[in-house]
């Protein structure tokens, strides 16, 4: 230990001695170290807007869409036909047990008006489930309530968006607002939701009763149809299980087997969430990896000088080895030169991707995520870059003969 | 009583390339505690090499070296670093001292890498320092000292680990006949109490100060007499000079 401690002041002063050729040995180590943080902040700050944009959509759920159909040798696109039904969503409640909530969707677009402003926007048909199913509260007023959606009611609610290009800062709680001509009582407002991830605006939305939009608002030609449902799992556990019960009961209602094609499509919205973390982590992967390039960069350097430090105190080198110092009194003390070169570039690179996440986050409106951990590889890393590249140049220092050392002009 | 140092037979043959160079050819001889020994000759007679041998530095090529009856030939570099530590004190022509490193700071050297408690190796320097004199330079940097304010700190640095002999090579080469005399006075005041000495010169007048002259020519002894007149150095010790 005292040895240690005796060797770090032996390399403090070396250091010292030739502070600008120490602090530009260290460039190499503070931009490699200040890169990987500030990368890994970034990436992993982008990797988290990414993964809470896809959480406002709600969690574990599985969207269940209609099919192509086939009649008369035409095939339709996906979504062509309604093929799906309330009764299928009734089903789906009453008959998977991994099922929380169903949600079934129509949807369609629709001039709203209130006083002189009007405004064209996404209605959705919903049940009272949509708001659980979507973790999307209220601000003010009330849900949709199963009465509304039986008795076909003239109710709504309103998204931010909507709210605000009709009635600007008054409540629109209790107005009456007409969509499609139609007059429509608003019972409660929407919580601020923010983009989706495919960057629409989700509180541009007007929520109805399910039976209002089927009979009154869209006047579909296939009564009781429904657009797309929601459906959620009890957990993100029972997931996979929910969707293999949906996909089987959908089978069996629809009477999907070898001769007919599958009418609808069960889609798992966690899929896509674990597909795009993965992307976001190849990402921050790839970041470091190029920062890494900079740290191994910085260490060549470290060594190159560390090599022409010990040529430079070969005769120090002797008079140590000539008094008494061992082969591994030498090792450490270069060693540990080394070591403190790049930590200390370590914590001053630490210090400048810290600043610079930061720069970065209020330039560009970025979030980052400095994590501690990130912090502590960085250190142990610099610490192994000193060490491993250290080591050759020390180990020749221990390695010089001492007559030759002592007699080295 | 028993020998500081005695070789027997010692060669020592240095191959470089194809060339053999023997430098020590079988030479024998032992110091006693308390002699003052300088050994002598042109340079090549092989007094450096043997020099090296006896300071540790190197091993013979055969023959037995052994200091205070340990067989030195036989021993591991680290081994060997070890009893350069506690056993040999050095004097450099070069005065070899760290630059940029007080005097105090150059005289613990030794006792840093023999693991003495920090508050041990303050005290023992200290003292080391005031018997060559310089207990008031002892925080000044080395390159703040005069050439002879530099070897005293050698021998004081030579001197702090108590060791068995103190080899000194070629001590005054480097320095005026007053300052030459001044070091050859602190040698003989460290040999009147008791310490061994091996010196290696090659100016007849500063082996006339110690007891006895060995003197070398191609690698072998060709004469090793007492002086039993030693020229004794002058009592000026102008401290602060």
């Amino acid at each position: 230990m005292t040895t240690l401690l005796q060797s770090l002041l032996i390399a403090i002063r070396a250091l010292r001695v030739n502070k600008m050729r120490a602090l530009l040995t260290m460039l190499g180590i503070i931009i490699g170290i200040a890169a990987v943080i500030a990368m890994v902040a970034i990436g992993s700050g982008a990797s988290k807007m990414i993964s809470d944009q896809i959480a406002s959509i709600g969690s574990n759920l599985l969207l269940v869409i209609p099919g192509s159909t086939t009649s008369g040798g035409l095939r339709t696109g996906a979504g062509g036909t309604p093929t799906l039904t309330f009764d299928d969503a009734r089903a789906i409640k009453a008959e998977c047990p991994s099922i929380g909530e169903v949600a079934p969707t129509v949807r369609g677009s629709a001039q709203v008006v209130f006083g002189n402003q009007n405004w064209s926007t996404i209605v959705i048909g919903c049940t009272p489930e949509m708001l659980a199913v979507r973790d999307w509260p209220l601000t003010s007023g009330r849900n949709l309530s199963p009465s509304d959606v039986d008795g076909a009611t003239k109710v709504c609610l309103i998204g931010q968006t909507v709210a605000e290009n009709l009635f600007g800062s008054a409540d629109p709680v209790g107005k009456i607002v007409r969509i499609k001509k139609i007059p429509f009582t608003v019972i409660g407002m929407l919580e601020h939701k923010g983009q989706s991830p495919q960057g629409q605006d989700q509180d541009d939305v007007i929520f109805i009763p399910l039976t209002t939009a089927q009979r009154k608002v869209f006047g579909s030609q296939f009564p009781n149809s429904v657009g797309a449902m929601m459906v959620q799992a009890q957990s993100a556990d029972v997931l996979k299980k929910a969707e293999d019960e949906v996909t089987a009961l959908l089978d069996q209602r629809h009477r999907i087997g070898p001769s007919r094609e599958r009418d609808f499509t069960v889609r798992n919205l966690s899929e896509i969430l674990a597909v795009s973390e993965q992307s976001s982590k190849v990402m921050s992967l790839l970041l470091g990896a190029v920062a890494s390039i900079s740290l191994i960069v910085g260490g060549i350097g470290i060594m190159n000088i560390m090599l022409v430090s010990v040529t430079e105190r070969t005769r120090e080198i002797g008079i140590r080895m000539a008094i008494g110092a061992k082969q591994h009194d030498i090792l450490l003390q270069f060693l540990t030169e080394a070591v403190l070169l790049t930590t200390c570039g370590g914590v001053i690179g630490m210090g400048v991707g810290v600043a610079g996440a930061m720069v970065v986050s209020k330039l560009m409106s970025w979030p980052t995520l400095i994590s501690t951990q990130a912090i502590v590889i960085a250190f142990l890393f610099s610490a192994g870059v000193g060490v491993f590249f250290g080591f050759y140049p020390a180990r020749k220092a221990a390695g010089l003969n001492p007559i030759d050392a002592l007699r080295y002009e | 009583m028993t020998n500081v140092v005695r070789l027997d037979n010692v060669t020592k043959v240095y191959t470089m390339g194809d060339q053999r160079v023997e430098a020590l050819k079988g030479i024998s001889f032992t110091v006693r505690p308390g002699e003052f020994v300088s050994i002598m000759g042109a340079s090549g007679s092989g007094k450096s090499t043997c020099m090296n041998v006896l300071g540790c530095l190197d091993v013979p090529t055969s023959g037995e070296y052994r200091l205070e009856e340990v067989n030195v030939g036989k021993l591991s570099r680290n081994q060997l670093a070890e009893i350069r530590n506690l056993k040999i004190g050095f004097v450099f022509q070069g005065f070899n001292l760290l630059a940029r490193t007080t005097a105090r700071e150059n005289v613990e050297l030794p006792l840093v890498y023999a693991h003495v408690p920090s508050t041990e190796r303050r005290e023992r320097a200290m003292a080391a320092l005031a018997q060559v004199g310089l207990a008031d330079r002892a925080d000044h940097y080395s390159n703040q000292l005069s050439g002879g304010q530099q070897q005293r700190v050698a021998i004081a640095r030579a001197l702090v680990n108590d060791p068995a002999i103190i080899m000194a090579d070629e001590p005054t080469g480097n320095l005026d006949s007053a300052t030459s005399e001044e070091i050859m006075g602190i040698f003989q005041g460290l040999n009147r109490q008791g310490i061994t000495i091996i010196m290696v010169t090659h100016e007849p007048d500063i082996a006339a100060f110690t007891g006895r002259q060995i003197i070398f020519r191609d690698g072998l002894i060709v004469s090793d007499a007492p002086n039993s007149t030693p020229r004794l150095a002058a009592k000026t010790e102008e401290r602060k000079s």
